[in-house]
C-alpha cells in the first residue's frame, strides 16, 4: 500500500531516489537481509497476542498450569529472538551504511576539487558544505530507515489485518475503515507541511547570512555603529522565521491530532463490537483481548507511514541536491576534438616562451551576447623574458593571469607554452609547468613550510629557504616553531602582508618554468618592497613571467609592458616606450595628467598601441 | 518531523544519529581545529595550551546554563504550566484506554448478558471522549510548546546576535568568525530539536511510565510491582548507554568537524589548490579524516544497536515474566481475566518507547552542552561598554566639521599582558590631517583603533573636544569618529544600500555625489543594474579596488568630525588612488583625519606626519620639514620617491 502511495505521490522523487543505487549496489546483500530481518521481527510482534489468546482462552481458561508455563516460555523465546533480530538488523547496516555515507561524500569532495573555478566562483562553499554534511547523513538516515520500514511496515501492517480478519472479519473491517481517510489527511497535511518546511529552511539561511555578515563586518558595523539598525534586521527575520516555525507547528499539531484520534476512534468502535460479541457467545475473550493487542500493535505502522514518507520526500530533495553537483561536467583534461598528435602541425610557427594567440574570454555564465571580458589577446612573451600586465581596475588583467594555468578555459584563441597548446595539456602537467600567486594570498590550515612547499613535491629544505628569502619573508624565524608553525584558519592570523609573502614564496619555490604573478607586492610596505624585489629580480631573470601590476616600483621588474584597456591589448613596449606613446599608461602610472571619465582618451591610446602590438609580435 | 509520542516497535525514529551529527557537540561547523595560535604582530601574543579561546571553551560561571535556561523560561512560565498540563492531560486520555478494556470485560460482558447495556454505553461513551481528548489535547499542546519553544529561541537567538555585536573587537579577532556563526546557528538549532522534539517526547515518555506504573499498580500491586521493578536494569541500561554514547558521539563531532574544516577549507581555495596541483594530496588527506569519522559514525550505530538489544531483551523478558504470573492468578482465581488483558495492554505501551529513549538523552546532552558553550559567550563582558551615562558633543563653534582629538596619557597593552604603546602624549588639532607611517608592528593601527574608540586604553584617555570617548554613546561617537579599515567587506544588498550603510537616511542623490566624489561612480554605473547591483550576485566579480571605493563612499557619506583611513587604498590602482586623493582635498577641508599608509603618496596631502616605531612615535612634524631633514622619514620618502621612477 505504502510504496504504491509514494509511487504515485511523485514518481520523479522516486526516480532519484533510484540514482542511489550505485552506492548501494556494494551493500546490497546486508541491506536487503536486513529489511527482511526486520519483516521477521516485526511480524514475531504480531504472534504475541495470537499466544496470549491461546493462553486465555486455553492453559488460564482451563487452569492447566502446565499449558501457562508453556505460553510464558514461548513468550519469553519470542521475546529474545525478536530482541536479537532488531540487534541485528541494526548490526548488518551500521558498518555499511557508515560507508554509503563516506563513499559518497569521498567522491563529492573529489568530484569537487576538480570541478572548474567558474564553478566554485557560482557556488558559495557553504551551499556545498551542507550538501557535503547535512544532506548525506539524511541520505544515510533515509537508507536505514525509512526505506527498510516502508516495506516492513506496509508488510506488517498486511498481515496485521490478515491476522485480524482471519479472527473476526466484521471486527477486522471496523478497524480497516480508518486507513482510507488517514493516508488522505496525511497527505493532505503533509504536502502543505513541505511547503511551509522548506519556507523555514530558505528563511534560516536568510538569518545565517545576516550573521555571518555581521561578524564578518564586525569592523564596519561597529565603525559607523550600526548595531542597532543590524540588530533590527535580525530582529525582524527572526519573527518572520517564528510566524513560519508557529504555522508550521499549527500542521503538526493536526497532523497529530487526527493521527492519535482516528485510530482510538475505531478501537473504541470495534471494543464496543467486541463486547456484544463476547457477552452473545459469538466470541472468546481470549480472541478480543488479542484483537485489541494486535490492533494496538498496528497503530505504530500505520502512524508512522506518514512520517516515512516525508522523510523520503526530503531524502529525495536531498539525492538531488547531492546528484546537481556531481552531475556538473569535470573539465575535459585535453580539449575534444583535438586529437594531441594535431597540435604538432601548429608549433614551428609558435616559437619558445608563452604567447597568447587572439584569446578571448567570457564567463561561460555570462550572456551569449554580452561583450567579452578579453578579446582577440595577442602576446608573446620570450623565453626568460619577464611581462608586466597593466590595466585599469576591471579591465580582466586578473582574468588574463587565471588563464594560462587553466583555471578559466579560453573561449577562443589559444595559449602556447613553447609551443604546446595547454588546452592540449594534461592540466597537471600544465600546472607544473607554471606556478601561481594570487592577488588574495590564500594560505591554508597547516605548517607555513607545508603551505610553502605546496608549490613544489620535490623541493627541499634549501628550497624552502631559498623562496622565503627571496619573498622576504624573515618573520617565519620570529614565529614559535619558525616554519613548522601553523598558520590557522586560512592564516588569517598573519597579517595581510605575511601571507602576500608566503604566496610569493609558493609561487617561487619550485622554480618553475613559467610564473604568473597577480600584484605579488602590493600589501608589501615601501621597504620590504624594494627588498622582495631585488630579489625577485634574481628569479625572474631565469623564468618566463607574466606580472599584474599596479604601481612603477612593480613594473620595473619586467623587461616588456602589455596595456590592458577594456578587454584588448593596448599596446605593448617597454615601460619608458608607453610612457611616451600612450597616454592611458601614463595616466595609469602617475595616475595625472587625463581626466578619468575621458573615453576618447582611452581611444586615442589603443589606436597609437596598435602599432606597438605589431612591432611587438614581429 | 516529528516522531509518534506513544507508541512505536523498533521506532527509533531517524536512526539516533542524524540528530546530532550536525557536529553541534564539541566544535561547530566552520571551526578549525586550533592546532595553536600565532605570535603575529596584530593579534597578542598567547599559546593554546593555556586559552580559552584556543580550546572553543570559554569559562562561564558554575550554574551558569540552568540559570540562562531558566531566565529564558521564566517570564514564559504561564505558558509552561499550561503546556505541562496539556501534556498531563493528553497523556491521560491516551493511557486510559486498556483501563476501559478491563472494565468492558469484567464488567461490561456480565451485565450485557444480564441485559444491562449501561456499561456497555459507558465502554463506548468512555473511549470515545478518550480518543477525541488525546486528540484534541495533543493539538493544544503542540501548539502552545510550540510557541514557548519558538518564543524562547527567538529570545536567545536575539541576545547572542546583541551581544556578539556588542562585544569588542578584541574580542571578535580572538575568537574567530566560524564559532560564532555556529553559536548562533548549530547550536540554537540543538536547542532547537531538543524544545521542539526530544524534550516533548522525553516528558511524554516518563510520564507514560509513570501513568502506565500506576495503572498498574492500581490494576493490581503485584504486577505493578513487578513493573516498576523492570525498570531497574532499563534504567542502568539507559545509563550504560548515555555514558558510552556520550563518548562515542563526542569523538564523532571531533571528527565530522575535522572534516567539515577541511572541506571548508579546499572550497574557499580551490583557486590555488587547482594551481599547485593539491587534489590528489587532499584526496589522500580527505580520505583519511572521512575514514574516522566512518570508523566513529559505525561505531555509534552499533552502539545504538547493543542498546536496542538490551532494553528489549528486559521488556520482553517482563512481560514473559508478567503474563506468566499474572496467568497463573487467574487461573487460581486470584485476579480477574480483564486485568491480565489490561495490563497485557498495558506493557506493550510501557516499553514500546524505551529505544527512543536513548536517542532524546542524546539531544538533551548534546542540547546540554551547546547551551554551555552559549551560556560562555554571553558571559564575556565587552571591553568596550557603552557608555552608562552619555554625554553629547559640544556643538560646533566653527564652519567647519573638524574637532580636536587629545591622547591624554594614554597607553595600551593588550589584556593577556603585551605593551603595545607606552603612555604618550598627542593632540590632534580641529581640521589637520595627519598621517602615520611606520612599519608593520609599530602600533599605526592600534593608534587609529583607540580613536575610533575600537579599544579603551589601557591607561589615560582620549578627548574629543574635551569629551571622554567613553561617555559616548554609539551614535554619538559615530558622528564624532568614523574608521575605513583595509578590509572592504560588502554586505549583501545593493551597492546603494552598502554606501548608506555610512548614513541611513541619505537619498539616492546623497549616495550618488558620495559615489562620485571618490571616483565610483564610473564603475558602478558599469554594473548590469548601476546602483541597484545585488552585490552577492555579482560580488565575487566586484575587484578588490572597486570594494575599496564602496568603502570610501560609505565613509563619505558618513559625514564625520574625525575620519581614520587605515590603509583604505591598498588595493586602488594608482589613478584610483588619486582620484581618493583628489576627492580628499575637499573632503577633508576643516575635518580632523588621521591616515594610516603605507604608500607615501597620501602623505602629500597631510599637514603634519607622525613616524611610529615600536609603539612611540618617533618622529613628527610638518611633511615638508621631515623630508629636508634627516631623519626616518626623509628616508623613507627617498625609498618611495625612487620606487616610482
Amino acid at each position: 500500500m505504502s510504496e504504491t502511495h509514494a509511487a504515485t505521490k511523485d514518481r520523479s522523487s522516486v526516480r532519484s531516489l533510484l540514482r542511489l543505487w550505485p552506492y548501494v549496489r556494494p551493500v546490497r546483500v546486508r541491506l536487503f537481509s536486513a529489511a527482511f530481518v526486520a519483516i521477521v521481527a516485526s511480524c514475531l510482534g504480531l504472534v504475541f497476542p495470537l499466544v496470549l489468546k491461546w493462553m486465555v482462552d486455553g492453559p488460564v481458561a482451563d487452569r492447566d498450569t502446565g499449558g501457562i508455563w508453556l505460553g510464558a516460555l514461548l513468550l519469553l523465546v519470542l521475546g529474545i529472538v525478536e530482541a536479537v533480530l532488531f540487534g541485528f538488523r541494526r548490526w548488518l547496516v551500521a558498518r555499511p551504511l557508515a560507508g554509503v555515507e563516506a563513499a559518497m561524500r569521498a567522491d563529492l569532495y573529489r568530484h569537487l576539487q576538480r570541478l572548474p573555478v567558474a564553478f566554485h566562483d557560482r557556488w558559495p562553499s557553504g551551499q556545498l558544505l551542507s550538501r557535503g554534511t547535512t544532506d548525506l547523513m539524511l541520505l544515510r538516515m533515509f537508507l536505514a530507515f525509512p526505506l527498510t520500514f516502508l516495506l516492513v511496515n506496509a508488510t506488517t501492517i498486511l498481515v496485521g489485518f490478515l491476522i485480524l480478519l482471519m479472527q473476526d472479519w466484521s471486527l477486522g473491517l471496523v478497524l480497516m475503515i480508518p486507513v482510507v481517510p488517514l493516508v488522505i489527511l496525511c497527505s493532505f497535511f503533509e504536502s502543505r507541511f513541505a511547503l511551509v518546511a522548506r519556507r523555514a529552511q530558505d528563511q534560516v539561511g536568510d538569518l545565517t547570512t545576516v550573521v555571518e555578515e555581521g561578524v564578518l563586518g564586525i569592523r564596519i558595523i561597529k565603525g559607523f555603529g550600526r548595531h542597532r539598525s543590524q540588530s533590527l534586521a535580525f530582529r525582524a527575520l527572526t519573527r518572520r522565521l517564528r510566524e513560519t516555525e508557529l504555522e508550521k507547528a499549527r500542521l503538526l499539531a493536526g497532523i497529530w491530532a487526527v493521527i492519535m484520534a482516528i485510530p482510538e476512534l475505531a478501537i473504541a468502535a470495534a471494543l464496543v463490537l467486541g463486547t456484544i460479541q463476547v457477552a452473545d457467545g459469538g466470541l472468546s475473550t481470549g480472541t478480543l483481548v488479542a484483537f485489541l493487542s494486535t490492533a494496538l500493535a498496528l497503530r505504530w505502522p500505520v502512524e508512522s507511514i506518514g512520517f516515512l514518507l516525508a522523510m523520503s520526500q526530503e531524502s529525495a530533495t536531498a539525492t538531488e541536491r547531492f546528484f546537481e553537483v556531481m552531475d556538473v561536467q569535470e573539465e575535459k583534461d585535453v580539449r575534444e576534438g583535438d586529437a594531441p598528435g594535431h597540435a604538432s602541425g601548429h608549433e614551428p610557427e609558435g616559437g619558445g616562451g608563452l604567447r597568447f594567440e587572439g584569446v578571448s574570454f567570457r564567463y561561460p555564465d555570462a550572456e551569449a551576447g554580452s561583450t567579452p571580458v578579453l578579446e582577440r589577446i595577442d602576446l608573446h612573451i620570450e623565453p626568460g623574458e619577464t611581462m608586466a600586465v597593466v590595466g585599469a581596475t576591471g579591465s580582466g588583467k586578473t582574468t588574463l593571469t587565471a588563464l594560462v594555468p587553466r583555471l578559466h578555459e579560453v573561449t577562443a584563441g589559444r595559449i602556447t607554452l613553447d609551443g604546446e597548446d595547454i588546452a592540449l595539456m594534461p592540466r597537471e602537467r600544465l600546472r607544473e609547468l607554471v606556478s601561481v600567486a594570487f592577488e588574495e594570498p590564500t594560505l591554508f590550515s597547516a605548517t607555513v613550510g607545508e603551505n610553502v612547499l605546496m608549490g613544489a613535491e620535490a623541493a627541499d629544505e634549501d628550497a624552502l629557504r631559498r623562496a622565503l628569502d627571496v619573498a622576504q619573508a624573515g618573520f617565519v624565524e620570529d614565529l614559535p616553531q619558525g616554519t613548522g608553525t601553523e598558520v590557522g584558519e586560512q592564516g588569517h592570523s598573519l597579517s595581510g602582508g605575511q601571507r602576500q609573502r608566503l604566496a610569493l614564496a609558493r609561487a617561487v619555490v619550485g622554480r618553475p618554468r613559467f610564473l604568473v604573478l597577480d600584484d605579488p607586492l602590493s600589501a608589501l610596505d615601501v621597504h620590504t618592497e624594494a627588498l622582495v624585489e631585488a630579489a625577485l629580480r634574481q628569479v625572474l631573470r631565469e623564468t618566463t613571467a607574466l606580472v599584474v601590476a599596479h604601481r612603477p616600483s612593480t613594473v620595473l621588474l619586467a623587461d616588456r609592458v602589455a596595456l590592458i584597456s577594456g578587454g584588448r591589448v593596448a599596446a605593448v613596449g617597454t615601460h619608458q616606450e608607453l610612457l611616451r606613446s600612450s597616454e592611458e599608461y601614463a595616466w595609469l602610472m602617475s595616475g595625472a595628467e587625463r581626466d578619468p571619465g575621458s573615453a576618447a582618451g582611452s581611444e586615442s591610446g589603443s589606436e597609437t598601441a596598435s602599432g606597438a602590438v605589431e612591432e611587438s609580435i614581429r | 518531523m516529528t516522531t509518534s509520542t506513544t507508541t512505536g516497535q523498533d521506532a527509533t525514529g531517524p536512526d539516533a544519529n542524524g540528530r546530532d551529527t550536525n557536529g553541534r557537540d564539541t566544535n561547530g561547523p566552520f571551526e578549525p581545529a586550533d592546532k595553536g595560535s600565532l605570535a603575529s604582530p596584530a593579534a597578542p601574543n598567547v599559546t593554546a595550551a593555556d586559552d580559552p579561546f584556543g580550546q572553543d571553551a570559554l569559562p562561564a560561571p558554575p550554574g551558569a546554563t540552568g540559570a540562562l535556561l531558566r531566565s529564558l523560561l521564566k517570564i514564559r512560565r504561564g505558558r509552561v504550566a499550561l503546556a505541562a498540563l496539556l501534556l498531563l492531560l493528553q497523556q491521560a486520555a491516551s493511557q486510559a484506554g486498556p483501563l476501559i478494556v478491563a472494565y468492558a470485560i469484567d464488567r461490561g460482558v456480565p451485565a450485557f448478558r444480564d441485559g444491562d447495556n449501561g456499561p456497555l454505553y459507558a465502554v463506548g461513551a468512555g473511549y470515545l471522549i478518550c480518543a477525541l481528548g488525546s486528540g484534541a489535547f495533543q493539538y493544544a499542546f503542540i501548539r502552545v510548546s510550540a510557541r514557548v519553544n519558538q518564543d524562547v529561541l527567538l529570545d536567545l537567538r536575539g541576545r547572542i546576535f546583541r551581544h556578539a555585536q556588542a562585544l569588542s573587537l578584541d574580542f571578535h579577532e580572538r575568537y574567530t568568525s566560524g564559532r560564532l556563526i555556529s553559536r548562533s546557528t548549530t547550536d540554537v538549532e540543538s536547542l532547537r530539536e531538543l524544545l521542539g522534539e526530544g524534550l516533548q517526547e522525553l516528558i511524554g515518555v516518563v510520564l507514560a511510565f509513570v501513568y502506565i506504573s500506576a495503572m498498574l499498580l492500581y490494576l493490581d500491586v503485584g504486577i505493578g510491582s513487578l513493573a516498576v521493578f523492570s525498570f531497574v536494569p532499563l534504567y542502568l541500561l539507559v545509563r550504560v548507554y548515555q555514558r558510552r554514547a556520550g563518548v562515542v558521539f563526542g569523538r564523532r563531532s571531533t571528527a565530522i568537524a575535522a572534516v567539515i574544516v577541511k572541506f571548508a577549507e579546499t572550497m574557499n581555495g580551490i583557486r590555488p589548490v587547482q594551481a599547485f596541483r593539491r587534489e590528489r594530496a587532499n584526496d589522500a588527506d580527505f580520505h583519511a579524516l572521512n575514514h574516522r569519522h566512518e570508523r566513529n559514525n559505525g561505531d555509534a550505530l552499533l552502539e545504538m544497536a547493543r542498546y536496542v538489544i538490551g532494553s528489549r531483551f528486559v521488556a520482553n523478558t517482563a512481560v514473559a515474566a508478567i503474563v506468566l504470573w499474572a496467568a497463573y492468578r487467574v487461573a487460581d482465581g486470584t485476579l480477574a481475566l480483564g486485568v491480565l488483558a489490561a495490563a497485557v495492554l498495558y506493557l506493550r505501551r510501557l516499553y514500546d518507547p524505551i529505544d527512543r529513549l536513548g536517542m532524546f538523552l542524546n539531544s538533551y546532552q548534546s542540547a546540554a552542552a551547546s547551551m554551555e558553550k552559549i551560556a560562555g559567550l554571553l558571559a564575556q563582558t565587552p571591553s568596550v561598554p557603552e557608555a552608562s551615562d552619555p554625554r553629547t558633543l559640544p556643538a560646533l563653534t566653527g564652519e567647519f566639521p573638524g574637532r580636536e582629538a587629545v591622547f591624554d596619557g594614554v597607553s595600551f597593552a593588550y589584556r593577556t599582558g603585551g605593551e603595545v604603546l607606552p603612555r604618550f602624549e598627542l593632540t590632534i588639532p580641529a581640521g589637520q590631517t595627519v598621517a602615520v607611517v611606520g612599519s608593520t608592528g609599530a602600533g599605526k593601527s592600534t593608534l587609529a583603533k583607540l580613536l575610533a574608540r575600537f579599544y579603551d586604553p589601557t591607561e589615560g584617555r582620549i578627548l574629543l573636544d574635551g569629551v571622554d570617548l567613553r561617555e559616548l554613546d554609539t551614535p554619538e561617537l559615530r558622528r564624532g569618529v568614523v574608521m575605513v579599515t583595509q578590509e572592504a567587506f560588502l554586505f549583501s544588498g545593493t551597492v546603494a544600500e552598502n554606501i548608506a550603510l555610512g548614513r541611513p537616511d541619505a537619498s539616492r542623490e546623497d549616495i550618488e555625489r558620495a559615489a562620485k566624489a571618490i571616483g565610483a561612480h564610473e564603475f558602478i554605473s558599469g554594473l548590469p543594474d548601476g546602483y541597484d547591483t545585488d552585490v552577492r550576485k555579482r560580488g565575487g566579480r566586484i575587484s578588490a579596488g572597486q570594494r575599496q571605493l564602496v568603502a570610501f563612499a560609505r565613509a563619505l557619506l558618513a559625514n564625520p568630525a574625525v575620519l581614520i583611513l587605515d590603509e583604505a587604498t591598498s588595493s586602488l590602482d594608482i589613478p584610483g588612488e588619486r582620484a581618493v586623493q583628489r576627492a580628499m582635498d575637499t573632503v577633508l577641508h576643516g575635518r580632523t583625519a588621521v591616515i594610516i599608509a603605507h604608500r607615501l603618496s597620501t602623505v602629500e596631502i597631510a599637514d603634519r606626519v607622525l613616524v611610529m616605531e615600536h609603539g612611540r612615535i618617533v618622529e613628527d612634524g610638518t611633511p615638508k620639514d621631515l623630508i629636508a631633514g634627516t631623519g626616518r622619514f626623509a628616508g623613507l620618502h627617498q625609498a618611495w620617491r625612487d620606487s616610482l621612477a
